[in-house]
This record gives C-alpha cells, sequence and structure tokens, in this order.
C-alpha cells in the first residue's frame, strides 16, 4: 500500500525496517524528523533511542554500537555533520558499518536552514582525515530515500564501512508516496558477511579470538598495509556499487547532470526543452562515491555540452569535468544559499546552450567547408578531363584530319609502293648480275677442263 | 496531465492540511503526488505555505513558482504570491479576511467567505475545510468521495466525531463554487 510520508520520517522508517535498532543523534533542523520518530519507534522495536549531549557524543556512540555488531544509524544536517567527521575517520580506520544521514542546509557555519548541496565536498572527498573513502547515496525522491536508506546497511555491512545517505532539506520536509510493502519486505543481502569480528563481550577461544576495534598502527608499514587492504574495498565499492539514473540520453546533445532535488528540477526543465525540440538529456549520478564516470563518457558519442546543476557554488562540476577530461565544454549553473532554482532559470539556461555555437560546431563547420571545396574541385577537374577529351575527338573527326590520315595513308601506300618497285628492282639487277656471275665463273669451270696438261683447249668448248 | 497549486495562509490556519488532503486524495485516485511545505523558524500567526503537485506522470520539480491555482488564506499571501500566478490561472482567497487588494484581470478570481461561513456552522476551526471543498470544486482534481474517504481516514476513529462538522464545511464550499 502507498503512503504519503514526509522524507525524514520514510528514511526512518525504511531503517528500522532494515532492521537498525540503535539510534544516536543531536537536533538541528531541518532533519528534526528523524530523531523524533526513532524516539517513538525504537523503543516499540526493542532498540535504543538516545539524545546525546552532543553530536560528537553521538557518533562515537554510533563507533560503539556498531563495533559489537549492531545495526546503527546517526543523522544530522550540515553543521552536525562537520562536527561527526572525526568519529566517521575513525570508524572508516577501525572497519566499522554504520549509516549516517544529512539532511544537508545551506552553509557555511550555521548557514541557513533551507535545502542546499553545498556538502558535496565534504560527504565525497572524506570530511574527516586519512585519504579514506565512503560510499554516498543522494536520493532524488521520498521513496528512493527509502529504498537507498535500506541498500546503505547492506553496503556498509558488506565492506565494514560507514555508508552516507546525502539528502537536503527538500528531500527530507516533502511528503510524497511510497510504497511501504516493499520497505516491510525488505531482506538483507545474501552476500554480507557474518560479523565475526564484532566485540561482543564474548571469552576468547580458537573460534572465536578477542576482538580488537581499534584504528590505531603505530608501525608505519603495518599501517600502509592496512591502508591499501583499505583501498582494495575502495576498489570493490567503485565496481559493485555505482548507481546513476539515465533519461533521454541516447539522442542527447546536451547532457543535464544533477543529483538529488536539482535533479527533479532538471527533468521538469528537460521536458520543457524537449517540447521545444531541443535534444537535452539527464544523468543524474545516484551514488556520488563511486562517481558515474563512465556512464558519462559514454555519453561523449552524441553530447556537444554538458550542464552540471548544483544548490552549491560549483562542486560536483569537478567530478563532471575529471569524466569529460576537456574533451567537451562543461558549463555549470547553481543557486546557493538555501535558494532552490526555478524550472524557468534551468530552461533559459538550457537555451542560452542549444543556441550558444560551440568549438565543435565551428570545427565541424569548418570540416563541411573543407570538403564542400574539395567536392568543388574534383568537379571542376572531372569537367576539364571531360572537355579535354571532347576537344579531341572532335579534332580526330575534323576533315582536315581526316585527309591528313588520308594523305599519311597514301603516302605511305605510295612509299610502299616505291619500294616494292625498287626491291623488285634490285631483285631484278641481282638476278642480272647473278646470272652473268653463274655464267662467268660456269665458263671459268669449263676453261680449265680444255687445257689440261696435253693441251688440248678448244675441244671442250665446242663440247 | 499536471495541477499545480500553492496554497498559503497564516500558520495555525491550517493551510498545510489543505494541501495534505488534496495530495492524499491524489494518491487514492492513483496519480503521483508532491507536498513540499515551507518549513523553517516558522510559528502560529507567521506565514505558512505548501506546494502540492499532481501529475499522472512522475513529478519533476516538486516546487511551485508560478502557481496557477493559489489558494490564499489571508491578505499578506495574496499580495506576495498573486503577482507570480500564471496567466488565466484560478485564485482562490478567503474574502473574509482580505479585501482592498486590486485583483489580477488575467486571472479567475473565487471569493470564499470561509470564516463567515464557518461561523454560520458554529465552528470557527473548520474554515480550512470550506476552502478545501472550495478548492476541490474549481479545479476537479480530486472526486468529492474520494476527497471525504481521505477526511475519514486522517481522522481516524479518534476523532470520528468530528467528521460531520468538516464534512459539512467542505460541502458549503463546494456549493459555494458550483452554485
Amino acid at each position: 500500500m502507498k503512503m504519503l510520508m514526509k522524507g525524514n520520517e520514510a528514511i526512518a522508517e525504511a531503517a528500522v525496517l532494515a532492521g537498525c535498532r540503535y539510534f544516536f543523534g543531536y537536533p538541528i533542523t531541518p532533519q528534526n524528523q528523524i530523531p523524533e520518530y526513532m524516539s517513538k519507534r525504537m523503543p516499540q522495536v526493542g532498540g535504543c533511542f538516545l539524545q546525546a549531549e552532543s553530536e560528537v557524543a553521538a557518533i562515537n556512540m554510533v563507533y560503539g554500537a556498531a563495533g559489537a555488531g549492531a545495526r546503527v544509524m546517526t543523522s544530522s544536517s550540515s553543521p552536525g555533520i562537520s562536527l561527526k567527521q572525526e568519529g566517521i575517520s575513525y570508524m572508516v580506520g577501525a572497519e566499522l558499518p554504520c549509516v549516517i544521514v544529512n539532511i544537508v542546509r545551506a552553509g557555511p557555519g550555521l548557514g541557513g536552514i533551507q535545502p542546499a548541496q553545498s556538502d558535496y565536498y565534504q560527504a565525497t572527498r572524506g570530511g574527516g582525515h586519512g585519504d579514506y573513502r565512503m560510499c554516498v547515496l543522494a536520493p532524488s525522491s521520498v521513496q528512493e530515500a527509502v529504498t537507498l536508506t535500506q541498500e546503505a546497511f547492506d553496503i556498509a555491512d558488506r565492506y565494514r564501512n560507514p555508508v552516507m545517505v546525502l539528502g537536503d532539506g527538500l528531500i527530507g520536509q516533502m511528503m510524497e508516496p511510497v510504497d511501504m510493502d516493499s520497505a516491510k519486505a525488505y531482506q538483507p543481502a545474501e552476500d554480507l558477511p557474518p560479523k565475526d569480528w564484532a566485540a561482543t563481550g564474548h571469552v576468547s577461544n580458537a573460534d572465536a579470538p578477542r576482538a580488537v576495534i581499534n584504528s590505531l598502527y603505530i608501525d608505519p608499514a603495518a599501517l600502509e598495509r592496512h591502508n591499501l587492504k583499505l583501498q582494495e574495498k575502495y576498489d570493490a565499492i567503485t565496481t559493485r556499487e555505482c548507481r546513476w539514473q539515465e533519461e533521454n540520453l541516447q539522442d542527447a546533445e546536451i547532457v543535464l547532470l544533477a543529483y538529488g532535488t536539482t535533479s527533479r528540477i532538471a527533468r521538469s526543465a528537460m521536458r520543457k526543452c524537449r517540447e521545444m525540440g531541443i535534444k537535452v538529456g539527464l544523468l543524474r549520478p545516484i551514488t556520488l562515491w563511486p562517481f558515474p564516470t563512465a556512464a558519462i563518457q559514454k555519453t561523449l558519442s552524441t553530447a556537444r555540452q554538458y550542464l552540471c546543476l548544483e544548490m552549491s557554488t560549483g562542486q560536483m562540476v569537478d567530478d563532471v569535468r575529471l569524466a569529460v577530461n576537456g574533451v567537451r565544454p562543461v558549463h555549470f549553473f547553481g543557486r546557493t544559499g538555501g535558494m532552490v532554482p526555478t524550472v524557468a532559470q534551468v530552461v533559459e539556461q538550457i537555451q542560452a546552450l542549444a543556441e550558444r555555437s560551440n568549438p565543435m560546431d565551428d570545427l565541424e563547420k569548418k570540416l563541411d567547408e573543407l570538403a564542400g571545396q574539395v567536392d568543388k574541385t574534383m568537379s571542376q577537374l572531372g569537367d576539364k578531363l571531360d572537355a579535354m577529351g571532347k576537344k579531341l575527338e572532335e579534332k580526330l573527326q575534323s576533315p582536315q584530319t581526316q585527309q591528313k590520315v588520308q594523305d599519311i595513308k597514301q603516302g605511305v601506300a605510295s612509299a610502299a609502293e616505291k619500294a616494292k618497285t625498287g626491291v623488285l628492282k634490285g631483285v631484278e639487277y641481282l638476278t642480272d648480275t647473278l646470272g652473268d656471275v653463274v655464267a662467268g665463273i660456269r665458263s671459268q669451270a669449263a676453261a680449265p677442263e680444255q687445257k689440261p696438261d696435253d693441251g688440248d683447249s678448244g675441244k671442250g668448248a665446242e663440247e | 496531465m499536471e495541477k499545480q497549486f500553492l496554497i498559503a495562509g497564516f500558520g495555525g490556519q491550517g493551510v498545510l492540511l489543505i494541501g495534505t488532503l488534496i495530495a492524499k486524495a491524489a494518491m487514492l485516485q492513483g496519480y503521483e503526488v508532491s507536498w513540499m511545505p515551507s518549513y523553517g523558524p516558522e510559528m502560529r500567526g507567521g506565514e505558512a505555505n505548501c506546494a502540492v503537485v499532481v501529475s499522472d506522470e512522475p513529478i519533476g520539480s516538486p516546487l511551485v513558482s508560478e502557481p496557477p491555482v493559489l489558494v490564499a488564506m489571508n491578505k499578506p499571501s495574496l499580495v506576495k504570491f498573486m503577482p507570480a500566478m500564471a496567466p488565466g490561472g484560478t485564485l482562490l482567497y478567503n474574502a473574509s479576511l482580505i479585501e482592498g487588494v486590486e485583483l489580477r484581470q488575467d486571472i479567475n478570481a473565487i471569493p470564499v467567505h470561509c470564516n463567515e461561513i464557518a461561523e454560520r456552522l458554529q465552528s470557527s476551526r473548520v474554515a480550512n475545510m470550506v476552502m478545501l471543498g472550495a478548492v476541490q470544486a474549481a479545479t476537479d482534481v480530486v472526486t468529492g468521495e474520494t476527497l471525504s474517504r481521505t477526511l475519514q481516514d486522517w481522522l481516524g476513529e479518534e476523532k470520528a466525531g468530528m467528521l460531520q462538522i468538516n464534512e459539512k464545511a467542505i460541502e458549503a464550499g463546494r456549493e459555494l463554487v458550483k452554485g
């Protein structure tokens, strides 16, 4: 059955249904409905709700419960999350799973209480110290806040690492229908390893040695080994846990990038621009870390330019630029301080980009021009060759040429005739001459017979 | 189909409830809905408003910056939001508390004397329900039947005794619009 629920309450109920039995927090707007809801629900399910004396205390209570192997959650909003950073870093170091909800409000400092996305850097780059990573899930609807909260517990347990659900004031305060039946049907993922590392107070034995929850490694070689092991987990998270949503990307020349609340505004603006015939699509990162870099790179085949929308002065846009790597222009539009961009403003931005000529277009235009010139030259050359051929044919068939050919033929014929006559004459002459010679030889051959040693020379001639 | 509402008034006038009941009823009728309140350091007597979007496809922005339907329960809300209204939009205003405001000519303005009608029904607390009935009749976003079922769910068994007076108020608002 669908229920109309506030984002904050839906997140809290989803956590309870995912087996969260410990909640430690400290009040701050705009996430107060989460602890309020948990304070009512935890006792009902045999869990523990505790309003700590501060955010620092709350995150360290989370450390304790996680170390004992429990499913545990804390929630806060930006200034409170800043206070929790030390504890988060410790939990990564000690390899403890937990879920941290940040319903972001505008900063810096106490800032304001209206929605913002200004904690992207803090969430994705490790707001705490020590070169660590944490999976960050960014829901864009109340329904998605429910499914991602439940998945967050699985991801945390799978890798023994904190996971953050990053919403904003709008996601937290908005009411939308939620399918509670599927949330109730939640079962932990089947691949989750047993929590045999947990410090449960058991007496150590061969099967279950003493559990130590610790993030202190004095020996640098040991700490490097530890960090490389953590890095392997981050690599596995990058490979397995990246999530994003694509809309209208198949032919998109302008690709919008937005997460959470701004992705909703981007979607409305995209629909309006599609009606105007602008080829615009939306790529919505669901995990902010790991970031869907490969999915963005796939869009390069159609995308001419990118527009990143955020409720900040530009943070996720850095990751988009890293993914696009200078191949295409990446533009940015953002509002800050708790101001939410309107659909009309985003439409205006998209229209401006659609009208703008970009370097790629210019290059293509030049290539087109060049190809046109080559075509023209080639066809001119063809025409010339054709004309030359025609002239040659004309010349060959002209009476003068024909006459000349006739003359040459006649010349050749008469020359041949003359040669023939000459040869015949020569043969005749040779025959005559040879006849005389032969006769001479014959007569000379006969003479010696007539004058043998007897001197009777006249006899032979008479014979 | 997408219908957007901006419902505004004093904190305590029940403006968030008007929006909640519209959203719940529309959800029951199978629509996608979103309900987004103004939030913050609000107080009784301060400003309060909520944006409701009802659609047959997943809702993009849950915010309503150019309301096609504006419900103004008091004068400051009318003065603040009427200029942003979409041309041709529908304005339902609480004529009991609003007078002396020049209304835009390019919108359809419907005066609803919420407080007077509620007092006639001998319950000043149901002024918002009078407006709810008027909104339902003027926009046809949900059927009267679903609205009545939603109200019943919302009151629950605990407050079932309040059902009749609330339904009467809704009916009065509806009649005012349908004539």
